[in-house]
């Protein structure tokens, strides 16, 4: 459909993400997830008549950080509202939450797209309650697990800067690393410990107005984001085209299909008659404190993004990979340290290390300076690459000297030019096939006598000198 | 010597000198409850086992030494306060089998004190009426005269109070509910400064205007019970955190060199003469007995009634919207899907004035009319705020009627909820600006009802309106 290239997405990222504090926001209830159903909860946090709620100072320090290490400015006075609608899983009928007042507000990420660098605004963080779960049951039909209820969340709003489901998964991801760096979630994605509303409209290019909107609630995965925002884009692009209208509703993401339904309309929506809490206090935020907290966030991603681009001499997309994590740039930067090429190390670590690495579960199994010692090798000429990935799979199993590792097992390059020059002769002359090519002019003949070569050297030649000897050897034929 | 008649305080010397035991105390209140409470209502439940076991332990701590100033007291608890163990209904259907499993912050005070707690207070269902009538159990009648109503929400706390079916009672106040009642039944009623007394477990109706009072004979006995519940709850984040000093120390200093202000709306259109009368004359005697007294006047007054209305009815329909069948209380038998059970569970299980203030509250919270209803109450709150503020810097208490009439018959004042509502415009004002206030009789009518008298102070003013108001109490006796 070529009508599709008329038209721009206009993408907002409503994220929720659930902070790490050992207890719940409103009561002393434990936060730890998967614990049997309605173990985790008191009268509090099942609204229980005559219990009031009493907030976890930690999660505003949370929120605070997390408004801080995305640009935002951070409100001094605050304060909590009652968002009120009926559901079983919400046992005092409302949640707490933040209307008008938010803790943090204006801030901004960047983010690396196919233009390069780019700037996705953030509107507002909030922090506000989970609420419970329904269980679906045959034997007793629907039953409600208020384990959840009380859960503290932090709710963080973008500005509709976002334009193609890329975007949208590369500026989730910068989310997740940032809350990752500043340690006040575990992002645990599969635990819905962050969930993500896509809301999505679509413009003819050139246009200024946004379209109507739809949303789509929880999407927990970036793959489920990105299929989400490509199919609702197309269905809203074909709807238009067909002349039709773009109705504001929400839409839930069936993963099975791909495709995305109309869960309710926005006429059907609740009103949710907002009011301040009044059994809570404003809150109140003083410089000392704000500055404390300020304090105790670690460097961030981008700004150590910058310093691997400047002082490593990395690119911006490679830099992005590896500070998407903060175990990943600590291990690059201790690593960085003991080489003189940044860059060859990057490479290893994009290239091998990364691989091997499961970010959830497992630590960097290889000691930063072993890592170092396979990219001063490569950088020296010492193991060619195709060695390096073989060293550093090794190490992996079994961590070691890489030096030692390489010596023990001869893994050195062959840099000797007559030894080399005595496979290329012996290839040669088994593969007059692939020389006659050659001399008519077919370039690419070469390769196979090169692999020769290099399996004569069992993978340890020196691949760029025997290309070079080669190239001498077969136009000498000519 | 009759055990029923003694105050508080003298009932606490007898007991702490053994001359009466708390169990003897307790069955003679119970004696007296099984006499009259037929008749006058103020019990929604009697708590006898549990009471008995608590007289017990009473004496148990007096012969230990460990006696304090409410050890084997007595009293009544308002229904809306929990009571682990015993049903807590805030006269409700809702709630008529509610257990809760956990005490309100003043129900351990009283029982780390240990006092005994008789049964629960009948009251207007869930704290919104004026006159008790409102309770899905019972009405509950005026003691003075039983075809009038004692007044309301904390009608049956009054009423025992003032019939001697407990020595002391407690009851709560969002726009009146402690200090009209005890106008009404000629007992003193306190409604502590907002955030004096943890409101945690206390069945919400308002947050920002409900706190718990007692309802006693005499000021000092409110003293001393305010002595037991007053502190800082950090389980309530809007208790406040300071300490308070004994209200009863200073109690008898008297008011010469006080100064007190007597604001004209308080004695405009709709009191009734002989209200007036009393209130004005009380006036009188604070000036003889050496108060100067100045009238003010408070000119956002006439926006406090409907600013209360909308405030607290917002509360009141977000903090009732919990019970909704899902998880305790009332359940409809009958319905299909989800939105039924909540529909008829809820039409069911609340009363006919309960469902109109969430209505209204509804109404006033909703996208649209947010402005011009409940944020407007908040702008109108700051005013009076203001005003209050502004008489207390050259005053140190206001001098009011309690509540434009004395109490109305049975049934006068049911049809008509305006009519009603209006009843509450000298109270109102107290609870938006979060100020202590004591109700005590000041008088009677042309029927022998009781005129309360209002002494209203600045915020932690509870010292200056005890000493006022025993002072007024010893003149009159």
């Amino acid at each position: 459909m070529n009508m599709i290239k008329d038209y721009e997405m206009v993408i907002g990222l409503e994220v929720h993400c659930e902070l790490g504090t050992k207890t719940k926001i409103f009561c002393g209830c434990p936060t730890t997830f998967g614990a049997e159903p309605n173990t985790q909860c008191c009268p509090v946090c099942m609204g229980m008549p005559g219990t009031l709620p009493v907030l976890n100072k930690q999660v505003v320090e949370y929120a605070i950080k997390a408004g801080m290490a995305t640009n935002c400015t951070i409100a001094k006075f605050s304060k909590q509202d009652r968002k009120n609608y009926f559901y079983p899983d919400l046992p005092k009928a409302y949640q707490i939450s933040q209307y008008d007042l938010p803790l943090c507000e204006h801030g901004w990420l960047e983010i690396e797209g196919e233009n390069g660098t780019k700037k996705i605004g953030i509107t507002r963080i909030h922090i506000e309650e989970d609420a419970g779960k329904l269980v679906h049951n045959d034997e007793y039909g629907t039953m409600v697990d208020c384990n959840r209820c009380g859960v503290p969340l932090i709710e963080i709003v973008s500005e509709p800067d976002i334009r193609s489901a890329e975007e949208a998964v590369a500026y989730f991801k910068k989310l997740r690393a940032i809350i990752l760096y500043t340690g006040i979630s575990d992002c645990k994605m599969q635990e819905g410990s962050m969930r993500c509303d896509v809301n999505l409209s679509v413009r003819k290019k050139g246009t200024g107005k946004f379209g109507t909107r739809t949303e789509m609630k929880n999407l927990n995965s970036f793959t489920f984001i990105q299929k989400a925002i490509e199919y609702e884009y197309k269905r809203q692009v074909e709807e238009l085209e067909k002349g039709g209208t773009i109705i504001q509703e929400t839409r839930r993401y069936d993963q099975a299909s791909g495709k995305t339904y109309s869960m309710r309309k926005k006429e059907d929506a609740n009103d949710y008659r907002y009011f301040p809490d009044p059994d809570l206090a404003p809150i109140v935020m003083s410089d000392e404190k704000l500055k404390e907290l300020r304090d105790s966030i670690p460097t961030l991603p981008d700004e150590r993004k910058k310093t691997y681009v400047d002082s490593y001499g990395l690119t911006p997309y490679d830099a992005e990979l590896i500070t998407n994590d903060m175990a990943t740039a600590d291990y690059f930067e201790a690593a960085a340290e003991k080489t003189a090429n940044p860059k060859i190390l990057a490479n290893l670590m994009i290239a091998e290390v990364m691989k091997l690495y499961d970010a959830e579960n497992g630590a960097i199994a290889i000691a930063p300076e072993h890592l170092a010692q396979v990219a001063e090798m490569l950088r020296s000429g010492e193991i060619n690459s195709s060695v390096a990935k073989k060293v550093v799979k090794a190490l992996w199993e079994h961590d070691e000297d890489a030096c030692e590792y390489v010596r023990a097992n001869d893994l050195g390059q062959i840099n000797d030019e007559e030894l080399l020059m005595s496979y290329i002769r012996e290839a040669i002359e088994k593969n007059p096939k692939s020389v006659e090519d050659y001399k008519k002019g077919k370039v690419a003949a070469a390769k196979a006598i090169m692999g020769q070569v290099m399996s004569k050297t069992k993978g340890r030649g020196n691949p760029i000198l025997i290309d070079t000897l080669l190239t001498k050897a077969l136009d000498a034929l000519k | 010597m009759n055990i029923t008649e003694l105050s508080v305080r003298e009932l606490s010397e007898k007991l702490q000198k053994k001359e009466v035991s708390s169990v003897e105390a307790t069955k003679a209140y119970f004696e007296k409850i099984e006499k009259t409470d037929g008749e006058i209502g103020a019990y929604v439940r009697l708590t006898q086992d549990v009471a008995l076991k608590q007289a017990e332990q009473a004496d148990k701590a007096i012969a230990e030494g460990k006696a304090t100033a409410l050890t084997g007291i007595p009293y009544g608890m308002k229904d809306n306060i929990c009571t682990k163990g015993s049903v807590t209904s805030c006269a409700s259907k809702m709630l008529e089998n509610f257990n809760p499993p956990y005490d309100a912050f003043v129900t351990k005070k009283m029982n780390g004190e240990n006092a005994v707690m008789l049964g629960k207070m009948n009251m207007d269902e869930f704290a919104m009426g004026s006159t008790t009538e409102n309770s899905a159990f019972k009405v509950t009648k005026n003691p003075v005269r039983t075809d009038r109503v004692p007044g309301g929400s904390s009608g049956g706390s009054a009423a025992a109070v003032a019939a001697k079916e407990a020595a002391f009672t407690l009851g709560s106040d969002t726009g009146g509910s402690i200090r009209q009642p005890a106008a009404f039944c000629g007992v003193v009623g306190l409604k502590p400064t907002y955030g004096t007394v943890s409101r945690n477990g206390l069945v919400a109706f308002a947050s920002s205007l409900d706190q718990i009072g007692p309802l006693t004979r005499t000021v000092e006995d409110a003293a001393v019970v305010l002595n037991a519940i007053a502190g800082h709850d950090p389980l309530d984040s809007t208790s406040v955190d300071r300490t308070y000093d004994d209200f009863t120390v200073g109690l008898k200093d008297g008011v010469k060199g006080m100064r007190a202000a007597l604001p004209k709306e308080y004695f405009g259109e709709g009191i009734h003469p002989d209200v007036k009368a009393a209130v004005l004359k009380a006036a009188e005697e604070f000036q003889k007995m050496g108060v100067a007294i100045d009238e003010v006047s408070i000119p956002a007054m006439e926006y406090a009634l409907p600013a209360y209305y909308v405030i607290s009815s917002s509360e009141a329909s977000s903090n009732l919207a919990r019970f909704d069948g899902v998880r305790y209380g009332y359940r409809a038998d009958s319905y299909e899907e989800m939105d039924d059970l909540y529909k008829n569970t809820r039409s069911e299980g609340f009363g006919k004035e309960v469902k109109r203030r969430i209505m209204l509250g509804s109404f006033a919270l909703s996208s649209g009319y947010y402005d011009a209803y409940y944020k407007k109450a908040l702008q109108v709150r700051t005013l009076i705020i203001r005003d209050f503020n502004k008489i207390f810097e050259n005053h140190d208490f206001i001098i009011s009627p309690v509540a434009p009439t004395t109490a109305y018959k049975i049934g006068e004042k049911t049809a008509d909820p305006i009519e009603m509502y209006l009843g509450d415009i000298y109270t109102v004002p107290v609870n938006i600006a979060g100020l202590p206030a004591i109700s005590m009789p000041c008088g009677f009518d042309g029927d022998g009802m009781p005129v309360g008298l209002q002494l209203i102070g600045k915020v932690f003013s509870e010292k200056t309106l005890l000493r006022a108001g025993w002072a007024f109490e010893q003149n009159g006796r």
